[in-house]
């Protein structure tokens, strides 16, 4: 396992190999995430969602600019797709951390799905906590970006960004009520191109006819022209006001609540889910029931059943 | 679960053909391996402080400028420096056989020159990847 | 062309053709016949593949007779009879008097244009005392930090009888603004100077990654440069637009087309839009292609570049002047062919990707050398490469005749073929919101990376066979051919001589004229004639370019352009 004095001492190596570690599920891991797990209550999540091509790892990049520049320690967690065919991945977000200086005050992991569908890995989570106990204030995620609404960012995230572009108007119309539920703030990337305002003034439109859970809020849209600097303020500003509302209203507080409990449901499901299979998949017992439902002797309910009650008479 | 093969992909110094980086690093995502890619012009400081972060096995370094006799050197010392010196280094380019056989003398695990298939490139990150000592 | 019932009786004996030769079909002497860009080829051609050669006007519009429009067959009416194409070697040792002297050199075998290769950090805009710069000061090419430098390498070389072509992009105007001064100092009329200047920054950011800033201020500075020789250096080509390195990053024959010609037609609006008469700017542009070893490929894509570009020009956008029509060429034979094994057979890839060039109608002509995959060509290896041209210009008798495979049925279906996938190309640029969006969003980076790794791909299972790499190898070959070495000297004497330069200019003057320079960038106005005056004053290459980078901040690469699929 990890060392954690290593880890304490703020050897960056020994942070690695902990989220190395929370990828792989190493025995033992839950009992360090334990361990650390009240020191990265004080961490700020930000999670940066959007359709690929949105700009995402730019606005990433230049939030954590100005979180650095204001005196924070920056974490950042690149999800992208692991192949299905192959397993294997090419990670490429870490191409716009060359601007950033090398002394420790900006993390990047490169994560790869490995398999996980909602826009971020199954370590992410735990991953920001390694991130936060080791002393990384702000811990910014970017989601993989595949097109779709990526709803796993609302439970690892304190604060989410929707980055779109001019072009991705179609697909906001069939993701709208998806994409409400997430984004705390918006963003019109790419504002220089043909569309920008409609767009922005669709999302308007869209934000408030939804009337989300929290009516306190209603989430502001910035246009950014994020390669060339433009508007870049303006959205620092705008997450930041989001933060102090978030945390005045309680709103922060009932959301990490919510949070944690469905981190301990998830725990739990994946401790049963995983007790029931070891114990009903041994000695190929599901391929004879497969065998005898091809065969036309049993079909899949009759053995779902079967195998229940066998696991709990 | 399974051990992936994690592996860093760099281009250090100015030049910027970037062909051959890419090749390989499609190659080796295609063999199943998480490959993370640096981008240009990084400095063996940022290589090596991106290949601690991103905890990977090896780093390969693709150099076609020239300057391979201070870039190799440079790294191994970086990772000396950073207590690190078991992620592996390799290397390909323009790389003559002389240059080739001491920068393997100084640490660097293999130096891949040109026309080398990539599935010499996949096997040797395999075996090396799979006999590095087990994390803690 | 053809005639309906010509057509008709060619259909009837090409099935009993067809037929005859069934017989022989089950055996083949390769698994697959295709082009090195993959494409699959027919067993024949005949007149019947010739997409609507029966129109009256077929000849007229497709093909036409050499220097008239479309110009499929050559810019000017007698070709080679009249104007040999230039020998045109590039060249650019480690210091600046080594590069002198290669020059006089050249200029005394016979060489009739000069090429200037220049050394990492100064194609990166850094000086070389720059920390950037360590360990490659002088290879690859020539160190330039100042007007001093300039003046070394032209030493004792008539700047008016002699075309230099300068390899540079990012700095282009640098480079030129200190020609320009070498020539001022000389006594040179401007007017008379004649060459070429790479400039050619969109390719840098689809192919050779040697950008320095954000692409649209870096098409504002190549505006400003076009703008100031239109007036005072007329004779100059003010930008190469090249497709030579996006083939050597390893795109098709067809995406090295289509993606060179969508760059020209980008800057071409670009000087529109900045207001500059497209009759005025036109003839002064030329492109540059690869010799790939796909031998009629490669023809059929010089062919297709002409009538395309000549299309465009006269259509699009609507260029009267028949000079603005005209896509003059110069062509380099492909470095990325050349294998490290058994190097001596890259004598032969180079001489027939060079007789593809000269059968393709090119204006100009770089030869490689034998070694150039291992480092700088030998100086034995060089006099090979040019050599080599000197025998297909007075020995092959293909200089003879213009265009002589023009209506070889096969040559004509391939240009046909590869101005619809050229024209199937700008339409998806276009749909993807043009040549910046592109490769901001990496478009072309993924398709050439695509390309690369299929042929990869297709090395590695053997389909494509690689002389002495992957077939007809030689067993336990060294890879050991005489490679030019630089000397660690040459970085402390090009330092050295860079900090005296600086200890003896005028340095308040120096400061006062970069401050120029920055307002001139951030307020939007011509950037060429500041950086002519910082230049003068030799202010330094890394100065000049850091004050422009501190204005318009440096270009990242889209991590999309990464994903290869």
């Amino acid at each position: 396992m990890v060392s954690l004095d290593k880890f304490y001492n703020g050897n960056v190596r020994a942070l690695s190999q902990l989220i190395s570690a929370i990828e792989y599920q190493q025995n033992g891991v839950h009992k360090t995430l334990g361990e650390i797990f009240p020191k990265a209550a004080g961490s700020l999540k930000i999670g940066i969602t959007g359709p690929p091509g949105a700009g995402k790892s730019t606005l990433v990049n230049s939030l954590a600019h100005q979180f650095i520049d204001s005196g924070n320690k920056v974490g950042i967690l690149a999800v992208d797709p692991t192949s299905p065919f192959t397993g294997g991945a090419l990670l490429g977000d870490r191409v716009r951390m060359n601007e950033f200086p090398i002394d420790g005050r900006v993390y990047f992991r490169s994560m790869a799905t490995r398999g996980s569908s909602g826009g971020l890995s199954a370590a992410t989570d735990n991953a920001t906590l390694a991130l936060g106990a080791f002393g990384y204030d702000i811990i910014l995620i970017e989601t993989v970006g595949v097109g779709q609404v990526e709803l796993d960012i609302i439970d690892s995230c304190d604060a989410v960004i929707v980055v779109l572009v001019p072009e991705s108007g179609d697909s906001v119309q069939t993701m709208k009520a998806g994409l409400m539920e997430i984004g705390d703030v918006f963003v019109v990337n790419k504002c220089d191109r043909p569309g920008s305002d409609r767009m922005a003034a669709d999302l308007r439109y869209a934000i408030d006819s939804w009337k989300r859970f929290d009516e306190g809020w209603i989430a502001p849209v910035v246009c950014t022209e994020a390669i060339n600097g433009k508007n870049l303020d303006e959205l620092f500003e705008k997450v930041q006001t989001f933060v102090k509302y978030s945390k005045d209203s309680g709103r922060f507080v009932s959301q990490r609540r919510q949070q944690i409990s469905k981190k301990i449901m998830s725990l739990l499901q994946n401790r049963f889910r995983q007790e029931f299979l070891d114990q009903i998949d041994t000695g190929g017992k599901i391929e004879s029931y497969i065998d005898e439902i091809v065969g036309g002797k049993s079909n899949p309910f009759d053995v779902g059943e079967k195998l229940y009650q066998q696991f709990r008479p | 679960m399974e051990k992936k093969v994690r592996v860093l992909l760099a281009k250090p110094g100015l030049d910027g053909h970037d062909r051959g980086v890419k090749v390989i690093a499609a190659a080796l995502r295609d063999a199943g391996m998480e490959v993370i890619y640096t981008g240009l012009r990084q400095t063996p400081q940022m290589i090596v402080d991106a290949a601690i972060q991103e905890d990977v096995d090896a780093i390969g370094v693709s150099i076609l400028s020239g300057a391979h006799m201070t870039l190799f050197p440079a790294i191994l010392e970086e990772l000396k420096a950073k207590d690190a010196t078991d992620i592996i280094l390799f290397g390909g380019g323009i790389i003559p056989d002389d240059d080739k056989t001491e920068l393997e003398k100084m640490g660097v695990a293999k130096i891949f020159t040109p026309g080398a298939p990539t599935e010499e490139a996949i096997k040797f990150l395999r075996e090396a990847a799979g006999s590095r000592s087990p994390k803690e | 062309m053809f005639a309906g019932k010509f057509l008709e009786k060619i259909k009837e004996k090409f099935s009993s053709w067809d037929k005859n030769a069934e017989k022989y079909r089950s055996k083949k002497s390769l698994p697959r016949f295709f082009t090195i860009s993959g494409e699959d080829i027919n067993e024949l051609y005949t007149p019947l593949d010739i997409k609507g050669s029966s129109a009256d006007d077929y000849f007229e519009k497709q093909i036409n007779f050499p220097g008239e429009y479309p110009y499929t067959r050559g810019i000017h009416p007698t070709m080679y009879r009249t104007k040999m194409w230039t020998f045109r070697q590039f060249a650019g040792m480690a210091s600046p008097e080594e590069t002198n002297e290669r020059f006089k050199y050249i200029l005394a075998q016979g060489g009739t244009g000069l090429s200037t290769a220049f050394d990492l950090p100064t194609l990166m805009g850094y000086d070389s005392d720059q920390p950037q710069s360590l360990g490659e000061v002088g290879k690859c090419g020539v160190a330039v930090d100042t007007l001093a430098d300039m003046e070394i390498i032209f030493e004792g070389i008539d700047l008016g009888k002699v075309s230099v072509s300068m390899t540079i992009n990012s700095p282009a105007s640098i480079i030129l603004a200190m020609y320009l001064a070498v020539a001022e100092k000389k006594g040179v009329p401007l007017d008379k100077l004649r060459g070429t200047l790479q400039n050619d920054i969109l390719k840098e950011y689809i192919a050779q990654k040697e950008f320095i800033y954000p692409p649209k201020p870096s098409i504002k500075l190549i505006t400003d440069m076009m703008a100031y020789c239109l007036k005072n250096v007329p004779q100059w080509n003010t930008i190469s637009i090249s497709g030579y390195h996006i083939r050597e990053a390893g795109s098709t024959a067809a995406q090295e087309l289509a993606f060179t010609l969508a760059d020209g037609f980008c800057y071409i609006e670009a000087a529109i839009e900045a207001g500059l008469d497209v009759d005025e700017f036109a003839p002064r542009l030329s492109f540059f292609f690869n010799a790939h070893s796909d031998f009629f490929e490669e023809i059929a894509k010089y062919r297709a570049a002409r009538r395309i570009y000549a299309r465009h020009m006269k259509e699009r956008y609507k260029a009267k002047n028949q000079r603005s029509w005209l896509l003059r060429f110069h062509t380099q034979t492909a470095g990325c062919s050349l294998t490290a094994q058994q190097p001596e057979n890259n004598i032969v890839r180079t001489a027939i990707q060079a007789l593809s060039a000269v059968m393709g109608g090119t204006q100009s002509l770089h030869t490689n050398a034998m070694d150039e995959t291992l480092a700088l060509p030998s100086e034995r290896a060089a006099l090979i490469a040019l050599r080599t041209q000197q025998v297909i210009a007075h020995e092959t008798g293909v200089a003879n005749t213009v265009d002589p495979l023009g209506g070889s049925y096969f040559v004509e279906a391939l240009t046909d073929k590869m101005e619809k996938e050229a024209e199937e190309y700008f339409a998806e640029i276009e749909k993807r919101g043009g040549v910046l969006t592109c490769i901001e969003e990496g478009f072309f980076q993924t398709e050439i990376a695509r390309a690369a790794y299929q042929f990869q791909k297709e090395i590695e299972s053997k389909e494509r066979v690689i002389v002495g790499v992957n077939d007809y190898t030689l067993e336990n070959e060294k890879i050991d051919i005489p490679v030019l070495k630089i000397d660690k000297e040459c970085e402390r004497k090009q330092i050295a001589a860079l900090q005296k330069i600086k200890a003896e200019r005028n340095n308040g003057q120096v400061q006062v004229l970069l401050d120029k320079l920055k307002q001139v960038a951030t307020d939007g106005g011509n950037t060429f004639e500041a950086i002519l005056e910082c230049s003068r004053e030799y202010a330094t290459l890394g100065e000049m370019c850091d004050v422009l980078r501190s204005v318009w901040g440096e270009h990242v690469e889209n991590p999309a352009a990464m994903q290869v699929s």
